[in-house]
């Protein structure tokens, strides 16, 4: 599917060919897409530019829902937790010690790791269902834990904690909005090559075995039980990362900045995107960003029963998600090129 | 003593809000291995049309008992139209659809209703006629609602036509088509009947916490951790689970952990029960041959 390169390809004469096309248009696509990416705050006004931001910190955050739900099987309802998680350790950092704003990211990550392994320790025990639904007890319980008087110290309790948001540096001309941008497209950019490489290689590959035949998996020696913490540590650290982002972007956390229903839009946008798919997750965050102001033009009054209804139709109509229809087209597009191609060769030949 | 002893029964009443939801998950759960995460929803929607048939001029029996009939019928359509075309879906694909189909009713009913917090008034008297100052009358009331609801639907599946048929297509559906009994609506009655039981525990909880669309999501976690606990293939141990659940939660809230962190408690249980005791404590263990 998208993970052919042009290597792998190269038996046949027509599909080299068809190959090798598209690896350029691969590439082609991918440079246009980040001068694009690079270009844009420049051409849009700044509020636009913090919502682009956040497009880029959903991506990141589903992105560690898919490596989870869709590389390796484990539904989860509760990532809003990882999510809070990373975005009140940075607002901590922030508020109690004098380190700089982007070592308070790699920290927050650490932190979603080891919180993430651990929350998977009982989460080897649950299958499909059963995690979905613990997951979801973690989602509900989230805001309440957050209120906790006993933390109040550090969390600031209902009122949250507010935190400076980050000037540019080096003296860059960037007003902070564009420069926080940056900051994030720096941090997409280098997830999206680790999972990419993560998932190709070695670990990637008994991922997606235990999630396809966990038996299997295990009698092929795979360590099933590690690398299914392992992968929800690492799931949880990029939510826990995006969490953090999240908290330099808005500058402020409050308990009920993260309700159940985040964790419920990562899921929604992941599935919509295409869940075992690594783009998709871009695709998954500009739905969730986007869609409820559309929603809010067609009806002011419910915008998420319009959200939902959406949402049943695509799960309807792609069960894949828009990835899936991405490939599916590219498929068919491949094939009447190396049709036509065949028809070209026999009529020279 | 005194103060243990109040916090014991109103424990108990709460559980028997929790045991209602409780049932109404292993209801569906059973005919068709899903857990329905709407299910709190659903009961909170059926909350908002008993409040307004009560606004409207209905007395409160009545439109409790309208109620269950519209969320019977409510629950049998979505099985119908929403449930259906994805019935052999992955898990991923139908937990989705229960999500949306959480957060369409919770809008809906943000929409139509508004959000404003509303009261719901009590059926029972609000001066206790058994002269005790343990319990409050609604809460004595709501005891014996639950019960009520549990030995209605025990009845109804242990001695009516009706009731055999839906547990002989919950428990082998293959077999039951070939004796002629229609599996399809059997899961459709199992919704319906869910739905209505929901029903019951939204009118029950709304005089304590309130009329809001986001009423029933703390329910809906207890009412998890009692079908957990009590073992979400047995009804009855769900149903004790419920109430198990509802004392456990007033006791912790008094004397453990504080009522901030009740829902934590809840999720404790679920992830204890389900990392300790996947059956439950009166569930059957499945032994799945590979």
């Amino acid at each position: 599917m998208m993970m052919t390169t042009p290597n792998e390809i190269g038996s046949v004469e027509p599909m080299a060919c068809a190959g090798l096309s598209s690896a350029i248009f691969r590439y082609v696509g991918i440079t246009a897409l980040l001068a694009i990416a690079c270009a844009l705050p420049f051409a849009v006004s700044g509020y636009r530019v913090s919502q682009f931001s956040q497009v880029l910190i959903y991506a990141i955050a589903m992105l560690g829902l898919n490596i989870l739900t869709g590389f390796n099987g484990q539904i989860s309802l509760g990532h809003g937790a990882f999510y809070a998680i990373g975005a009140y350790t940075a607002a901590i950092l922030l508020d109690k010690t004098g380190i700089p704003y982007w070592a308070t990211v790699p920290i927050a990550g650490a932190i979603c790791l080891g919180a993430g392994f651990l929350f998977g320790l009982p989460a080897l025990r649950l299958e499909g269902l059963y995690l979905a639904l613990a997951t979801f007890a973690l989602a509900v319980a989230t805001p309440q834990i957050l209120k906790f008087k006993g933390l109040d110290h550090w969390t600031g309790g209902v009122q949250g904690i507010q935190v400076d948001a980050p000037a540019a540096p080096w003296g860059l001309p960037l007003n902070t909005d564009r420069w926080i941008y940056y900051f994030c497209l720096i941090w997409t950019i280098t997830l999206f090559v680790v999972v990419r490489n993560l998932l190709r290689g070695r670990t990637g590959r008994a991922i997606i075995a235990i999630r396809d035949h966990p038996l299997a998996a295990a009698a092929m020696g795979i360590d099933t039980a590690l690398y299914k913490s392992l992968t929800f540590g690492i799931s949880a650290m990029y939510t826990g990362i995006a969490g953090a982002l999240g908290a330099l972007l808005s500058a402020y956390v409050s308990p009920d900045s993260f309700p159940v229903s985040l964790s419920i839009k990562f899921l929604v946008g992941s599935v919509v995107g295409g869940i075992a798919s690594i783009s998709g997750a871009f695709i998954g965050a500009l739905f969730i960003e986007f869609t409820p102001n559309f929603a809010d033009q067609i009806s002011k009054a419910a915008p998420d029963a319009i959200f939902g209804m959406f949402l049943i139709a695509l799960m309807y109509l792609m069960p894949r998600g828009a990835i899936g229809v991405l490939d599916f087209i590219g498929v068919q597009l491949r094939r009447m090129a190396a049709a036509k191609q065949q028809r070209r060769n026999r009529t020279a030949g | 003593m005194q103060a243990f002893l109040h916090q014991l029964l109103s424990g108990l009443a709460n559980g028997g809000i929790y045991a209602s939801v409780a049932l109404a998950l292993v209801m569906i759960y059973q005919a068709t291995h899903h857990v329905n995460f709407a299910q709190g929803e659903m009961a909170m929607f059926s909350t908002y049309i008993a409040w307004a048939m009560i606004n409207a001029g209905f007395s409160y029996w009545a439109a409790f008992g309208l109620t269950l009939v519209f969320s019977f019928i409510g629950g049998v359509a979505i099985e119908r139209i929403i449930i259906r075309p994805v019935e052999r879906a992955p898990v991923l694909a139908i937990v989705s659809v229960f999500i949306v189909l959480l957060l369409i009713l919770n809008s809906l009913a943000g929409w139509i209703f508004s959000y404003t917090i509303k009261s719901f008034p009590s059926p029972f008297p609000s001066v206790a006629w058994y002269g005790s100052k343990y319990m409050s009358s609604h809460e004595v009331g709501m005891i014996v609602v639950t019960l009520a609801v549990l030995i209605l639907v025990f009845l109804f599946f242990r001695f009516t036509p009706l009731g055999l048929a839906m547990r002989a297509a919950a428990q082998n559906p293959v077999s039951s088509r070939l004796v002629g009994i229609r599996v399809g609506w059997m899961l459709s009655f199992g919704w319906g009947l869910a739905a209505a039981i929901g029903a019951v525990a939204g009118i029950m909880a709304a005089p304590i916490v309130y009329l809001d669309p986001n009423m029933m999501s703390g329910i809906l976690l207890y009412g998890f951790a009692g079908a957990l606990l009590g073992g979400i293939n047995n009804p009855w141990g769900a149903a004790l689970g419920g109430f198990f659940v509802g004392v456990l939660e007033n006791l912790a809230g008094a004397y453990v952990v504080g009522t901030e962190l009740k829902l934590t408690a809840a999720l404790v249980i679920i992830v204890g029960v389900l990392a300790f005791k996947p059956a439950g404590l009166f569930g059957r263990t499945l032994i799945t041959r590979v």
